[in-house]
């Protein structure tokens, strides 16, 4: 039975208005030169490449639904469980179900803690006890360092293999459409991508590649799972911050008088109120909306999917000031320009102008304002969840895995693996974004023209 | 120039007022008091006569607005009004708000003060050495290395540098903090953990203003009169692009009182950040609202610096 979270709807929207966006500046010159410069710039493409990956993993990840619980009669009503999966939970299903009892170090055979055993003699000894799936189909655990190797190898192979065969099919096609994309940067990511992917995959069915939680579940599964949060929080915040901002800032520069002075004071009073502190005061407030009403939230899953919402509306309405300052001043200037006071002879209203003569020549800056902006909320996240008003605790996020990882710091000996893979996971979608919106700003900044 | 003040000071006034009403309409509005004590209070088996307690002993069981015809006995009078004199009222704990924001001040300013000036002279270095190397591969290496360190998280800085330095070489102590001078043994670490986060972001940012600046006529000018590019680097373009450096730092220095919010919680420094982040995560919201206004206030406050300096490292602007 599918379930519709509200952010698969919005995020699923969301592909399809970039998508219409992308078709509208394809029809637009003043658009696609911009984008083509883009796109020529090897680091955007490498980047781009991770991106749309992340985006991928993020976007199965947005397809819920509860699954049927098999029942031996085939004539009765199909009955659905509580729990509710994405297609990436069904992909992913071998990484959910394994779970072991507690910590267990990456590609580990035994526990990270020792436990009580119980010898066949019936005496018992407290050693680490083997896991429960991470290498079990081993029968001496001395042949794990070979095993492990052998897999490696052969992952890698066929990521050799998988990259060979994409590169050998694409590449001729790719290159005679679009020959000013550099597409060896986008080969040299994607072979990067799979010489890692490969070995992982291919471990991954027989061990805890990258270890295992407090409660036993797989961190690479995690992980994955975070992709979505950060994501839906990158993105979806823009649907509140654009029209906000756009709105405010573009009558702010157009209209002047006093229209110009109420939003204004409207955006340095947001502004002034510290940034964390308001968005912490909203979300203990939708806290205790949330717990106040527990009959408009039937599962768990739709209630943290709520809050996360919630954030995503909360950051954009703490955020949209900047856009509006920038949009402002460029409505300013645009609006003393010949063809706006000719558009005023000829009686063109106010609405046509702005929509027909102002939008168009700022949108510029609501494109890197938004690519800008995305790594920035990715970082936030992090930062809010540890302070404990970001994203619901019981959903996965970097913040929150950082968070849990936080708490294990002081062991002896360290678990570093969560945190070692939450921060390599964040890095590459930080990097990927922040190279990315880089390339983004050359090309669409009428300062830099070199 | 006492003119432009006066009418600045008097400009923040609607502003602080707008400040208020949205704390109050957030704290007051979309949640009643009765939500607030039942949260305070535990979930389960809250009784009325508990709420109504709770309320009591909290100034919260009066009206909102109005309490036949007297403006000042209302939740709004005693709650909002009042912080405009600097009246915090009490915490959960039952202690003076103010005087404990009085005590936490110093341990704040140990930390950001030095973080401030000192990730400030690192950066601008930086940023001129890459300038001073532009469109070589030591730029271009910077540049990257720059955008890198950005995309790291303030958390990931703060638990390794407290990793490595504190547990793995035991050099400083893991957290905690004293008066006096042994408060430099607790603060060297987040202040180098909270200089070297900030080095990404800082140098390229500066390194663009230091570009810009190189952009200009005068440079041209120094250069065909034949001045080397060392003098016309420090001799110039770091004087001019102070201008912008100067007046963007302004802003933040009033708000350098409200310490740091992660560094301070990470190592146990009883600051103003460490403050916040007790009472978000205690739900103390009448801490959170003292806060929320004082942080307002720096920030009006640190707006009304930017302009004056503007004033004084460039004597072409004139306030009227």
């Amino acid at each position: 039975m599918p379930v519709i979270l509200a952010t698969d709807i919005l995020i699923w929207l969301l592909v399809c208005a970039a998508a219409a966006f992308a078709w509208y500046c394809s029809t637009r010159p003043h658009l696609a030169a911009p984008w083509r410069k883009v796109f020529r710039s090897r680091a955007a493409v490498a980047s781009g490449t991770f991106l749309i990956l992340y985006l991928g993993v993020g976007l199965l990840d947005s397809l819920h639904y509860r699954p049927a619980l098999s029942s031996t009669d085939p004539k009765a009503r199909a009955v659905y469980g509580v729990e509710v999966h994405s297609l990436l939970d069904a992909a992913l299903a071998s990484l959910r179900e394994r779970q072991e009892r507690t910590y267990s170090a990456p590609l580990a055979t035994r526990l990270y803690q020792k436990e009580q055993v119980e010898q066949p003699g019936g005496a018992s000894v407290r050693e680490f006890p083997r896991l429960r799936y991470g290498g079990a189909h081993l029968e001496d655990e001395a042949d794990a360092p070979k095993d492990i190797a052998l897999r490696a190898l052969a992952g890698l192979a066929f990521g050799t293999l998988a990259w060979a065969a994409i590169f050998a099919a694409t590449r001729r096609p790719l290159r005679r459409r679009r020959p000013d994309i550099p597409w060896n940067a986008a080969f040299a990511a994607l072979a990067v991508l799979l010489a890692f992917a490969g070995p992982v995959a291919a471990l991954a069915t027989h061990y805890h590649v990258l270890g295992t939680d407090k409660i036993g579940q797989d961190v690479l599964y995690q992980a994955l799972k975070s992709i979505r949060t950060s994501l839906v929080i990158g993105t979806l915040t823009t649907l509140v911050l654009l029209p906000l901002g756009i709105a405010a800032g573009i009558a702010a520069g157009y209209f002047r008088g006093w229209v110009d002075d109420v939003i204004q004071y409207v955006y340095t009073t947001i502004n002034s109120i510290p940034g964390v502190l308001l968005i912490a005061a909203s979300v203990l407030m939708v806290q205790v909306y949330v717990d106040g009403n527990p009959s408009l939230f039937p599962t768990s899953a739709q209630r943290s999917d709520f809050r996360l919402l919630m954030l995503c509306a909360i950051l954009g309405a703490v955020s949209w000031t900047g856009l509006a300052r920038l949009l402002r001043g460029e409505a300013l200037k645009i609006s003393q320009l010949e063809y706006i006071q000719a558009a005023h002879a000829f009686g063109v209203s106010h609405g046509r102008v702005l929509l027909r003569h102002i939008l168009p020549n700022v949108v510029h800056i609501v494109i890197i304002t938004v690519v800008l902006e995305f790594s920035t909320l990715v970082l936030a996240e992090a930062v809010l969840s540890y302070i404990g008003v970001g994203v619901d605790p019981s959903t996965t996020s970097f913040g929150t895995m950082i968070n849990a990882a936080r708490l294990e710091m002081a062991r002896e000996p360290m678990v570093w693996w969560s945190l070692g893979t939450a921060f390599v996971f964040m890095f590459v979608l930080v990097l990927a974004a922040n190279l990315f919106a880089d390339a983004v700003r050359d090309g669409f900044d009428p300062r830099v023209r070199v | 120039m006492l003119a432009y003040v006066v009418r600045r000071v008097l400009y923040a006034i609607p502003i602080l007022v707008g400040i208020n009403l949205i704390t109050f309409a957030l704290f007051f509005l979309v949640n009643t008091p009765d939500d607030m004590a039942r949260m305070q209070l535990g979930q389960k088996r809250v009784t009325p006569e508990a709420i109504q307690k709770w309320k009591a002993e909290r100034g919260y069981d009066k009206p909102l607005f109005f309490n036949d015809g007297s403006l000042t006995n209302t939740i709004f009078f005693e709650k909002s009004i009042r912080l405009f004199a600097f009246d915090f009222g009490r915490a959960e704990d039952n202690r003076d708000i103010a005087n404990e924001i009085r005590q936490r001040m110093g341990p704040s300013l140990a930390l950001a003060i030095p973080v401030f000036l000192v990730g400030l002279a690192v950066n601008i270095t930086f940023a001129l050495g890459m300038a001073f190397f532009r469109a070589t591969y030591l730029d271009l290496w910077g540049v990257v290395l720059c955008v890198a360190m950005m995309s790291i998280s303030t958390l990931f800085y703060i638990i390794g540098g407290q990793y490595l330095i504190s547990k793995l070489w035991h050099l400083v102590p893991i957290s905690g903090y004293a008066g006096g001078a042994d408060a430099a043994k607790f603060v060297v670490l987040p202040a180098l953990i909270g200089v070297f986060g900030g080095i990404g972001a800082g140098s390229r940012w500066y390194r663009t203003l230091f570009l810009e600046e190189m952009t200009r006529d005068y440079v041209r000018t120094a250069r065909a009169k034949g001045l080397g590019e060392g003098a016309v680097m420090f001799r110039h373009v770091l004087k001019n692009a102070m201008i912008p450096i100067l007046t963007g730092v302004v802003a933040v220095i009033p708000l350098l009182f409200m310490g740091s919010l992660l560094s301070e919680s990470f190592f146990g420094i009883p600051g103003l950040g460490s403050y916040t982040i007790d009472a978000i995560q205690a739900q103390d919201f009448a801490v959170v609202r003292a806060m929320v206004f004082i942080g307002s206030v720096l920030y009006i406050l640190g707006l009304l610096l930017t302009d004056l300096s503007y004033t004084l490292v460039d004597p072409r602007v004139r306030l009227d």
